[in-house]
């Protein structure tokens, strides 16, 4: 676990973050597309980053980690350069998407929502992106790789530096 | 331009039918990509985009180039369909760059079709008309005979298209697109000539059933929301669509977004909403980018906003990304993350109809419902009558994978039989298995064996098999799997998933996938099944939402149907 006070964003992240926040408006019910948006920019939503919005829009800071820590779209710590996701959906599973998962935990030395310790890669493993045609399907930094075999995965990860 | 009155639609739509004819000297040809997630996935972009070069690079005018979503055989994808002046539409399947490039010399220049990559000829939207005159369009040029017509394929002839009506025919980035098929005329006349109590009768009439599962009347549903008494309501389009293996919604809303929006105006007008919600999940980014587009149109078009059609009626509609939590697409839980909140469920009482987004009447429609409103606004409830089963009108889509031949989304008449989908419409197994079960209804659905295969898909008699329609997840298991696997593949997603509210959704669920963990890994016995059935009934009537209700279904479903396979499992 990253202990999130010890982390320090730049002024820069910092100016970014109170934008968003401030564009965003004080409404409750706009606090998820918030968050949202801070993470597409940030990568995570530290606590520190909570304490922010909590003072500025006056939601209470339980409530605000409660709803992080809720949906899985978003994460306290911080991510490596590349998200691999492995879909373990249904039509992926029956694909063989478990043995795709297995590989990349023993080639990479990780566990689901970890990081390696290069921070090459963060490894989820996901439900689902609808693309249950291409079964198994493994997403890169967003691109779908669609009908993976277990003997291709060094070659579709290799090209993530 | 503001769209006013019906003559400002039917202008739209004549000069946009106008502008797309080919004719032999401003456009000769048209290249179709067809570019849902699923296509670009395989490779699409790339076509697209050698083909865009080429073009330029030969200073190409007069061939069109076109993008559509997807025509839903996902494992045939890249797809690409040709069209020359006069001559037949040829589809080609499995297209890469090399592919193009061949197609494009001695297609697309010389007329010359490529048969061994060829899907079919003619195309979907033509297949009505080219089954009324035996495969042929009078003024299309059949080029080469030796490629089988769509409509002799079963994959297309045996589908019915109402919610996919516009699939592949348009591109979901231009309104004026949908609008040349006749789109937002249903709205029109909403909005301009009906009441609320006769579209509610129209839909009340048609029959049709909510697709997002339980089946709930959709007409009834607006009935008591329009009794609602309230200045303020909203109408959400659920577009969650959570369950593993279920992608149905995520093929309407990127090939056809605007149908999505003009069901849900006819639905606000219905019940009084002025304010939409789209729920869509982030992870189809695509989709959301497309329907953000599609509204800020609908917006610039006077479809959206306020003042619709010069009729004094106001409705804007936003898309919510959601965060990724299955049970989100629950009701309640949806209003709770709509308002920023954990998407915890409550119970159901008082129903959202009464008290939803913001303590105001809401209606949650799924995606696919949304999509059935304007053909029957348009056609009439007698039209829709006349399609589906005694009990549930239309068609419902189903995304169908696993151990398939063909992989994707198919729409058929309500009560069709399962076998006929895996037979004729997914082209059987490969070869050297056999199939020995469907999973249908997602997590909450149930596993049924290959000898009930001629049950009809309808909501009736698959549940008093035990399994449901649910949402349209259809996944096709071989006998090399084990049902007790799949069993406990969904126990883990429902333990996963679970919101932790309530005990018997919190522990139940841990403790039916431990024992099942336990007979997979061969250390279970006897007493462990019957403490399974045991413990699956206890948390499918205590659980506090639909999650924990249904989450025991996989296991009841394959006890009741597999029980050899949990015996083997357990013998000492
Ligand atoms: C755990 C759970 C998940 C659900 N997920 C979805 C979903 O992803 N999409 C959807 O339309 N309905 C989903 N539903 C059903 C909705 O709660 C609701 O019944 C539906 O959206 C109503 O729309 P309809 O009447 O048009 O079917 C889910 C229900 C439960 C209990
Ligand atoms: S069954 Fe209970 S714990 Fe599970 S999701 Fe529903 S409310 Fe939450
Ligand atoms: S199950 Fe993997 S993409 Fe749908
Ligand atoms: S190709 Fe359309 S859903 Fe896959």
């Amino acid at each position: 676990m990253n202990n999130s006070s010890s982390i320090v964003l730049s002024e820069n992240q910092w100016y970014e973050i109170d934008k968003i926040i401030k564009d965003t408006g004080n409404d409750q019910h706009r606090l998820i597309p918030m968050l949202e948006k801070i993470q597409n920019y940030l990568g995570y939503i530290p606590v520190c980053v909570q304490e922010k919005i909590s003072k500025k829009t006056g939601i209470p800071e339980a409530e605000i980690y409660g709803v992080v820590s809720f949906y899985s779209y978003f994460t306290m710590e911080p991510r490596a350069r590349h998200r691999v996701q492995v879909c373990l959906g249904t039509a992926c599973y029956v694909k063989g998407g478990k043995e795709i998962a297995d590989r990349i935990k023993t080639l990479y030395n990780v566990e689901a929502g970890q990081s390696t310790t290069d921070g090459r890669f963060t490894y989820e493993e996901a439900r689902c992106f609808g693309t249950c045609g291409l079964a198994p399907v493994i997403v890169v930094d967003g691109e779908v790789y669609g009908k993976v075999k277990v003997e291709d995965i060094e070659q579709i990860l290799g090209q993530y530096k | 331009m503001i769209v006013n009155k019906i003559s400002d639609l039917e202008s739209i739509k004549n000069k946009t039918l106008e502008m797309t004819k080919l004719d032999s000297v401003k456009k000769t040809a048209r290249i179709t990509v067809h570019m849902g997630t699923c296509g670009i996935a395989s490779g699409a972009k790339d076509v697209l985009n050698s083909l865009k070069n080429k073009l330029k690079d030969e200073h190409i005018k007069n061939i069109e180039i076109k993008t559509t979503g997807c025509i839903g055989i996902c494992s045939k994808e890249p797809l690409i369909t040709v069209e020359r002046f006069g001559e037949e539409p040829i589809i080609y399947e499995y297209v890469n760059v090399e592919k193009l490039n061949e197609i494009y010399d001695s297609h697309i220049k010389k007329g010359n079709v490529i048969a061994k990559y060829a899907l079919a000829r003619g195309k979907e939207v033509e297949l009505e008309e080219r089954v009324d005159n035996n495969g042929h369009i009078e003024s299309q040029k059949i080029v080469d005979s030796s490629i089988k017509g769509i409509e002799e394929i079963p994959f297309f002839r045996k589908q019915k298209r109402i919610v996919m009506r516009n699939r592949g025919a348009i591109d979901p980035y231009k309104i004026t697109d949908y609008i040349s098929r006749d789109g937002y005329m249903a709205a029109y006349k909403a909005v301009t000539e009906l009441d609320s109590q006769k579209i509610i009768e129209e839909v009340l009439d048609s029959g049709l059933r909510g697709r997002g599962g339980a089946g709930f009347p959709t007409g009834l549903k607006w009935k008591f929301a329009s009794k609602a008494d309230s200045k303020e309501k909203y109408i959400i389009c659920n577009a969650d669509e959570g369950d593993p293996g279920a992608f149905m919604d995520r093929s309407v809303l990127e090939s056809d977004p605007h149908s999505i929006i003009e069901g849900m105006i006819i639905a606000a007008k219905a019940v009084g909403a002025t304010k939409g919600f789209i729920y869509c999940r982030a992870e189809y980014p695509l989709a959301v980018e497309i329907l953000n587009k599609a509204l800020s149109q609908a917006r610039a078009y006077g479809i959206l906003g306020k003042n619709i059609f010069d009729s004094n009626f106001d409705l804007d509609i936003e898309v919510y990304e959601g965060a990724g939590a299955f049970v989100c697409g629950e009701e309640t839980a949806l209003i709770h993350s709509i308002e920023g909140k954990r998407g915890n469920p409550r119970l159901k009482i008082p129903y959202p109809a009464q008290k939803g987004v913001f303590s105001k009447p809401t209606v949650i429609n799924n995606v696919e419902t949304l999509a059935n409103i304007s053909p029957i606004i348009l056609n009439g409830s007698d039209w829709f009558r006349q399609i589906g089963s005694e009990k549930s009108k239309g068609t419902k889509v189903f995304s169908i994978t696993g151990d398939i031949n063909n992989v994707g989304c198919v729409e058929i008449p309500i009560g069709t039989s399962i076998k006929t989908v895996l037979d004729d419409i997914a082209d059987g197994t490969q070869q050297g298995s056999t199939i020995k079960a469907v999973q249908l209804g997602g997590p909450s659905g149930g596993c049924l064996p290959a000898n009930y295969f001629d049950t009809q898909l309808d909501y009736e008699p698959l549940q008093e098999l035990g399994v449901i329609m649910g949402s349209g997840g259809m996944i096709a298991i071989n006998d090399k799997k084990s049902a007790v696997d799949i069993a406990r593949f969904f126990m883990n997603f429902c333990a996963d998933e679970s919101c932790g509210k309530c005990l018997p959704g919190r522990e139940g669920t841990r403790q039916m996938l431990n024992i099942l963990n336990k007979i997979c890994d061969g250390k279970g016995n006897k007493e462990d099944v019957a403490k399974l059935e045991d413990l699956a009934q206890v948390v499918k009537k205590t659980a506090l939402c639909g999650l924990g209700k249904t989450a025991p279904n996989p296991i009841l479903s394959t006890l009741k149907y597999f029980k050899n396979e949990y015996e083997e499992a357990v013998k000492e």
